[in-house]
């Protein structure tokens, strides 16, 4: 049996923020050609691929600075964190390989892959969406941690 | 003006992981706990994505170039796999144990948490390691 948390429900800024990730990819797939997705566009950039490098750049860029514009707005939201040193090093190789491997991550399979129908980025959104429940479960319920 | 449109896109889509709790680990571990007090919210913001975004890329799916004249760069690939499967399992994993995907990483970069630097220092060799496991295999 599922029990929702309803004092951490946050129905509005989710979608609202959701909607803002759409819109994101949109404009990149309307104008540019390109697809959002994190972890394809850095991975090119590290491999030094040439073409569009600096679109690719840029829109890195808008990422990173995302945060520093919020906060000239207002306060930044709560970012808290629940793993040590070693599980950080350890998730953050997990994901760049996994994804790497995988062509793509939450935002190039979870919202382009999913938007344009592809058949290969529902499973993908499955096979990851699967495997972080699992994770989540082992850790929390099997292992106590 | 190619590159204006990345920019903003970027910006804009690094706002809309701020506002949707994506970049905040805590949250995002609760969305994947489902035996625990689950919080659902996540799947409102693909959902919410997904809503804006059909309709732009049912348009794209049917041009050979962008608006702005670019070639359209969708990925033409259709086979199912043991890379795409087994790498997106291996990516669940470390989603699950940090509550980090690589977008919220690049985008709470610069909040000052050595765990986000971490994170993505870590992300970044892992997908240089995979760069060079491939060289070798090429070879």
């Amino acid at each position: 049996m599922i029990t929702i948390d309803w004092a951490n429900f946050t129905p509005w800024s989710a979608l609202a923020g959701g909607a803002l990730i759409g819109l994101a990819a949109s404009l990149l797939v309307i104008c540019n050609g390109r697809i959002a997705g994190i972890s394809g566009v850095i991975g090119s950039l590290l491999d030094g691929v040439r073409e569009g490098r600096g679109e690719r750049a840029l829109f890195v860029l808008g990422v990173l600075l995302a945060p520093l514009w919020w906060g000239l707005v207002t306060l930044l939201p709560r970012i808290e964190f629940q793993t040590g040193w070693l599980g950080l090093l350890v998730a953050g190789l997990l994901v760049g390989i996994g994804t790497r491997y995988g062509s793509g991550c939450t935002s190039g399979h979870g919202v382009c892959g999913l938007s344009r129908l592809s058949a290969r980025s529902l499973v993908a959104t499955l096979a990851f969406m699967a495997s972080g429940f699992a994770t989540v479960h082992v850790i929390r319920h099997l292992l106590g941690a | 003006m190619r590159k204006l449109i990345a920019f903003f896109a970027g910006l804009i889509f690094g706002i809309g992981l701020l506002l949707a709790g994506m970049a905040n680990p805590a949250k995002v571990l609760g969305f994947l706990d489902l035996a625990g007090a689950w919080d659902p919210s996540l799947a409102l913001v693909m959902g919410g994505a997904i809503a804006v975004a059909l309709l732009p890329f049912a348009w794209a799916r049917r041009q050979s170039r962008s608006l702005l004249g670019a070639p359209m760069q969708l990925p033409q690939k259709r086979e199912l796999d043991r890379r795409l499967i087994l790498g997106s399992l291996v990516f669940g994993i470390g989603w699950g144990i940090a509550g980090i995907c690589p977008g919220p990483g690049v985008a709470i970069l610069l909040t000052g948490h050595w765990q986000a630097m971490l994170f993505v220092a870590a992300m970044l060799a892992g997908m240089l390691l995979f760069t060079a496991l491939e060289r070798q295999r090429n070879h």
